[in-house]
C-alpha cells in the first residue's frame, strides 16, 4: 500500500474571459486542463521526482498533493501522517516580518509537536541563534534551511519538494541537496521533490515521472529513465541537456516548443514534435502501459 | 585580440565606504572565440559585462585598468560615442528578451530602427535585411511574424528576435549575459546551437555569461571562472571542466549534480561567498577552502600557471 497514491486525478482551470466580454464577444468560457488524469502512487521512504518543462503541470500535482487545490476529477489518498511542502523562492515564502523562530514555531503551536525551534536549526545546519533574526538576515541557502526546518516542525513523514534549489547557486544547491539526503535517512521522510532540472533529480531520485502537457509520459526507476529512456519526449528533454563531460556523443536537435495548453493537439500531445508519430499519434490518445504512454513504444516501433 | 580587459577595477562608491565590485580584472577574447564567464551569484560577472559596454549604473564607476575594442581604448569615451559603439560594434543579449524589447513596436519596425541607425542603407534594403536575420537566427516564416509584437511571441522566440537584434549591425563583440537563463531546456539548447554558429560563421568574439556550467561546456572554447569579484582560474573549457586547478573551481565542479553519475553525497563547499564589504584580505576563497596555508592569509595571489590553465591559488607558485 503506498503512502501516497493518485488516481486519475485531473486539475481543470477557468481561464475565461469577464463574463461582459464573453457576453458581448460571444465568446464560450475556456478550460485550461493543467493536469490529465495522472496516476501515481509513491511508496514509504522513496523519493519519487516529476520533471518536465515550463506549464508541464508539475507544480499544479504539487499543490493537488498538499491540498492547495481540490481535483476537478479523481481521487487522492495519503495514509501517513502529515504533509508539508517547501517552496521554490525562499525569499517570498517566509514572513519578513517574524523572527525565524516564531516561523519555525509555528507549525509546532499550531499542531502541538513536541519539536523543539533549537534542535530543529541545528538539525538543518543553523545555530540556535539564528533564531533570534529576521529572514533578510539570511541568504538564499540558509532561508531554503528554515523553509526545511519549518517543514519539519510539523513531524511530517511526507515532504512536497516544489523546485527547493532552483533559485539557489550550484555550490548551495549541493548543500541542500545533502542535507535533504541526509534528513530523508535520519528521519525515515518520503519526498515528491519537482524540478525542470534532470540532473537534479536524478542525484535526488529513485523513480521518475516525466510530465508533458499535464500527463505523465513516462514512469520508471532513475537508473532506467536516464540510461534508457523510451518515450520520444523524454529522450528528447535527455539530449538537450548541456554535457558537461564534453563526450561529444550524437545527439538529436530538438525540434519545436511545447504547444498552447490551451488549444493542446488532438491525440499524442507531443505529436507534432515527435520523429516517430503517424498518423495514429494524431488521432488518439496513448494509453499508460507498462511506465510508458507512447504508441510507437507499445507498437515496438521504437 | 578582438576584445582586452586589462587590470579592470570597478569601485561603488557608498556612504559607508567604496566596495571593490571587481579587482584587477584581465582577460581577452579573440576573433570567432567564445569565452565563458562562470560564476555565482554576486561574484561580478554581469559587472564586468556591464563595465565593458559602459552601462554601469551609477554610482559604480571604471576606477583602474582599461578596456580596448579591436586595439582602441573604449573605457573612457563620452556616453554619445559608447551608444554608437553598442549596437555598432558590440551587440548585447540579456536574460530576459522583454527588457531588450519595446512592447509598443513591432519587431520589424524594432529591427529596421536598428539598422538604421547603424549601418549606411535605405528603407527597403533594412526591411530585407531583417528579414534575412530573422530567418537566420530561426524564426519560421519571419515574412509572417515581421508585423507582430513582442508579446504575440513565446520566451524562446522573442531571445531569437532579441539575438538579430544584437546582430543586426553585425558587431565584433557579443556579450551575451545568461541568454538561456529564463528558458526551458529544449529551448536552451535551440539557442545555444545559434549562438555557437553565429559565433563560427561570422567571426565575432563571444563573451557568455552565465552561472550554468553546462552552458559554457557547449558553447565556450575557453573560461574564466570568477569568486568575488576576482578571476580565480581561467583556460580552455576542458582543462577547466577536466582538470580543475583552483579549490574554488574544482568544489564548483564537484557540486554540480550529473546525469549518470550519482554520487551518495555532492561535493560540498561550506559557507558562502563574501559579501562585497566582507572581502577577506589575501585570496578572497581562503576561508572557505580545504587547502590553505599562511600565505594565502595575507598575500593575494594573481593567476599564474596552473596546469594547462591559469590560476589564482598559492599552491601553484614555483617555490
Amino acid at each position: 500500500m503506498p503512502l501516497l497514491k493518485l488516481e486519475g486525478v485531473s486539475r481543470d482551470f477557468d481561464v475565461s474571459r469577464p463574463w461582459l466580454n464573453r457576453v458581448l464577444e460571444h465568446e464560450p468560457r475556456r478550460m485550461l486542463r493543467a493536469v490529465d488524469q495522472v496516476t501515481l502512487g509513491i511508496d514509504k521512504g522513496e523519493t519519487v521526482g516529476l520533471v518536465g518543462e515550463s506549464g508541464c503541470g508539475k507544480s499544479t500535482v504539487a499543490r493537488l498533493i498538499v491540498g492547495l487545490y481540490a481535483p476537478s476529477e479523481g481521487r487522492i489518498e495519503f495514509s501517513g501522517r502529515r504533509l508539508q511542502m517547501i517552496f521554490q523562492d525562499p525569499y517570498a515564502s517566509l514572513n519578513p516580518r517574524w523572527r525565524v523562530q516564531d516561523i519555525v514555531a509555528e507549525p509546532i503551536r499550531f499542531l502541538g509537536t513536541g519539536q523543539k525551534v533549537e534542535e530543529l536549526l541545528v538539525q538543518v545546519g543553523l545555530s540556535p541563534d539564528d533564531g533570534e533574526k529576521y529572514p533578510h538576515e539570511f541568504s538564499g541557502g540558509q532561508r531554503q534551511r528554515i523553509s526545511i526546518a519549518r517543514a519539519l516542525a510539523g513531524e511530517p513523514d511526507f515532504l512536497v519538494c516544489d523546485e527547493p534549489t532552483s533559485a539557489l547557486d550550484v555550490s548551495v544547491q549541493a548543500q541542500i541537496l545533502n542535507l535533504m539526503s541526509d534528513l530523508q535517512r535520519r528521519l525515515g521522510l518520503t519526498y515528491l521533490f519537482i524540478s525542470h532540472n534532470l540532473a537534479v533529480v536524478s542525484q535526488v531520485a529513485d523513480r521518475v515521472g516525466v510530465m508533458y502537457l499535464g500527463r505523465i509520459v513516462e514512469l520508471a526507476p532513475a537508473a532506467q529513465l536516464f540510461s534508457h529512456p523510451r518515450h520520444p519526449y523524454t529522450r528528447m528533454l535527455l539530449d538537450a541537456v548541456p554535457d558537461l563531460g564534453m563526450s561529444g556523443r550524437p545527439r538529436t536537435p530538438v525540434r519545436g516548443e511545447v504547444p498552447n495548453p490551451l488549444a493542446p493537439p488532438a491525440g499524442c500531445t507531443f505529436h507534432p514534435r515527435c520523429p516517430h508519430a503517424n498518423e495514429r499519434c494524431g488521432r488518439e490518445v496513448p494509453a499508460f502501459i507498462d511506465g510508458v504512454a507512447c504508441h510507437a513504444v507499445a507498437e515496438g516501433r521504437i | 585580440m578582438m576584445l582586452e580587459v586589462r587590470d579592470l577595477r570597478v569601485e561603488f562608491p557608498t556612504r559607508r565606504g567604496t566596495l571593490t565590485a571587481l579587482d584587477r580584472i584581465s582577460f581577452s577574447i579573440a576573433p570567432g572565440e567564445v569565452l565563458g564567464v562562470v560564476g555565482e551569484s554576486g561574484a561580478g560577472k554581469s559587472i564586468t559585462g556591464l563595465a565593458i559596454i559602459g552601462l554601469l549604473e551609477p554610482p559604480g564607476r571604471i576606477a583602474a585598468g582599461e578596456v580596448r575594442l579591436e586595439g582602441r581604448r573604449i573605457d573612457h569615451l563620452p556616453p554619445e560615442e559608447l551608444r554608437r559603439l553598442r549596437g555598432r560594434r558590440i551587440g548585447v543579449i540579456f536574460q530576459d528578451p522583454l527588457t531588450s524589447l519595446n512592447p509598443l513596436y513591432t519587431i520589424g519596425r524594432q529591427l529596421e530602427e536598428t539598422i538604421l541607425a547603424h549601418l549606411p542603407m535605405g528603407k527597403r534594403a533594412a526591411r530585407e535585411r531583417a528579414l534575412a536575420l530573422l530567418g537566420e537566427v530561426g524564426i519560421p516564416a519571419p515574412a509572417g511574424r515581421y508585423r507582430h509584437y513582442p508579446h504575440q511571441f513565446s520566451g524562446g522566440m522573442r531571445q531569437r528576435v532579441v539575438i538579430a537584434l544584437a546582430l543586426a549591425a553585425e558587431p565584433r563583440l557579443l556579450i551575451a549575459d545568461e541568454p538561456t537563463t529564463a528558458l526551458d531546456v529544449s529551448i536552451q539548447a535551440q539557442i545555444i546551437a545559434l549562438l555557437k554558429r553565429l559565433a563560427a560563421e561570422r567571426g565575432a568574439a563571444v563573451m557568455l555569461i552565465t552561472h550554468d556550467m553546462g552552458v559554457i561546456a557547449e558553447t565556450a572554447h575557453r573560461v574564466a571562472v570568477m569568486y568575488a569579484g576576482r578571476i580565480v582560474e581561467v583556460g580552455s573549457v576542458r582543462d577547466v571542466i577536466h582538470a580543475p586547478q583552483h579549490p574554488y573551481t574544482v568544489g564548483l565542479m564537484g557540486s554540480i549534480p550529473r546525469i549518470a553519475a550519482r554520487r551518495s553525497h555532492l561535493v560540498q563547499i561550506d559557507g558562502a561567498m563574501p559579501r562585497l564589504n566582507a572581502i577577506p584580505p589575501g585570496c578572497a576563497f581562503h576561508p572557505r577552502c580545504t587547502r590553505r596555508f599562511e600565505r594565502c592569509l595575507v598575500e593575494r595571489p594573481d593567476l599564474m600557471p596552473a596546469g594547462a590553465s591559469r590560476a589564482a591559488c598559492w599552491l601553484h607558485a614555483a617555490s
